[in-house]
């Protein structure tokens, strides 16, 4: 649309239009964040004491897999994330609002890497030993880490506690964009379903200025 | 040093017995004639709990489950004129099974693998005993874990027979997925392999 350099990342200069996320930005998104969404689940469910256990480590087997899927997701969306254009955030930010947007988002970010690289070491040091197959197809070599009983809890305890952190992030961002788009009736929702905003409500919540780098992802 | 010493005194204990049945070998058919040192051991044995029953799992990358069942009771008897008449019975109790740690062992015995509490043995009875060397057999046998029965083989050696005593190493390899046991493959091989060293006293 309009002479966008490439669709959906580049607002062109004096546009007054919410433009959506580029295609590769919103798929990205949303499967990393249906996959977290099922590790979240696996995760709760697995560790219950009373569960079956075969069905028990092949739900481990299925959040080690679906674990490495999302960090090479998230790795992927973040080399993007840097080169790509984004779009702007939006007008009716306050100051303290975009830091605290930024700050969630560059947080969110790495605890999309950290996480299932925490997760990732779990596997590396547990005594156990349990190799890594990706979806029963592919051996994934452990970190170069020892295998030791305080290793496994040391990283379990880690990765518990990043992934209780990135969920409750997760959960704020949320609720910041149901707010967005319910409340103060704004693009920020609908830009990562891929619809431009322009038009919403009949608020003027288009960008503001040049389109440079944003600050928003 | 001592299986060594062991087998040494098969092997003269064989050639002893293979003089003494010089005679013998003009009348009987070669077959039996060439059982010497099993048939020296004829006789009833009980299994005792000097023998070791190992076995393993190799998983994909290297490595693998590595284990012993400490609780186990059995009975061999040789026929020493018919070597293909002998018989061989043995029960293990799954719960006794012994891991590298106490999460591996807990899950072996949990109904993802033996189900010990439903299933507290596991059995094998002979069914056909043949002589493929003059220390070694095949016996076949039918193999139940978890309820079900299936026909398994194992290869038997003969180490040692002194006194009231005989040795053998047994060997074999079971489908765990055939008795519903295959949680974890293909990680997990789906091969066991039996590695056991059976000491049984004379009754």
């Amino acid at each position: 649309m309009q002479g966008r350099r490439q669709a959906g990342y580049a607002t062109p200069q004096g546009t007054t239009q919410d433009t959506p996320y580029g295609p590769l930005s919103i798929c990205l998104h949303w499967l990393i964040a249906a996959l977290i969404f099922a590790l979240i689940g696996i995760g709760f469910a697995m560790r219950r004491t009373e569960i079956d256990p075969a069905l028990q480590f092949s739900l481990y087997q299925w959040h080690k897999s679906l674990g490495l899927t999302v960090l090479a997701l998230a790795a992927l969306r973040e080399i993007h994330w840097l080169f790509a254009r984004h779009p702007q955030p939006v007008a009716d930010l306050g100051p303290l609002e975009r830091q605290a947007s930024r700050t969630t988002h560059v947080v969110l970010a790495l605890l999309c890497l950290f996480v299932p690289l925490s997760g990732w070491a779990v596997a590396s040091t547990s005594t156990l030993a349990i190799p890594t197959l990706l979806f029963d197809r592919v051996l994934v070599p452990a970190l170069p880490l020892a295998r030791s009983a305080a290793g496994e809890a040391f990283w379990s305890l880690v990765h518990a506690g990043s992934a209780y952190l990135l969920l409750a992030l997760a959960a704020l961002h949320a609720a910041a964009a149901l707010h967005h788009h319910f409340i103060r009736r704004n693009g920020v929702l609908l830009r990562m379903l891929g619809r431009p905003a322009a038009g919403n409500a009949g608020r003027p919540d288009g960008t503001r200025g040049p389109a440079r780098r944003g600050t928003r992802r | 040093m001592t299986d060594r010493t062991g087998s040494m005194v098969a092997r003269i204990t064989l050639l002893r017995t293979m003089l003494v049945c010089v005679p013998a070998l003009l009348v009987t058919a070669p077959a039996l004639a060439r059982t010497p040192a099993l048939s020296e051991a004829a006789g009833t044995y009980d299994i005792s709990s000097a023998s070791q029953i190992r076995f393993s799992v190799d998983q994909i990358g290297g490595g693998g489950i590595r284990g012993s069942f400490g609780k186990f009771s059995g009975a061999v008897r040789i026929d020493g004129r018919r070597i293909g008449a002998s018989t061989v019975s043995f029960t293990l109790y799954p719960q006794s099974v012994s891991a590298a740690e106490e999460r591996i062992e807990n899950f072996l015995r949990s109904s993802a693998v033996f189900d010990a509490a439903t299933y507290p043995t596991v059995t094998f009875r002979s069914t056909a005993v043949r002589q493929t060397g003059a220390d070694a057999a095949v016996v076949d046998g039918m193999l139940t874990a978890r309820g079900i029965t299936r026909r398994e083989q194992f290869a038997v050696r003969l180490r040692q027979l002194s006194g009231g005593t005989i040795a053998f190493n047994v060997t074999g390899n079971v489908y765990r997925s055939r008795y519903r046991m295959d949680v974890g493959t293909p990680i997990y091989l789906n091969v066991v392999k039996f590695d056991m060293d059976i000491r049984a006293v004379r009754r």
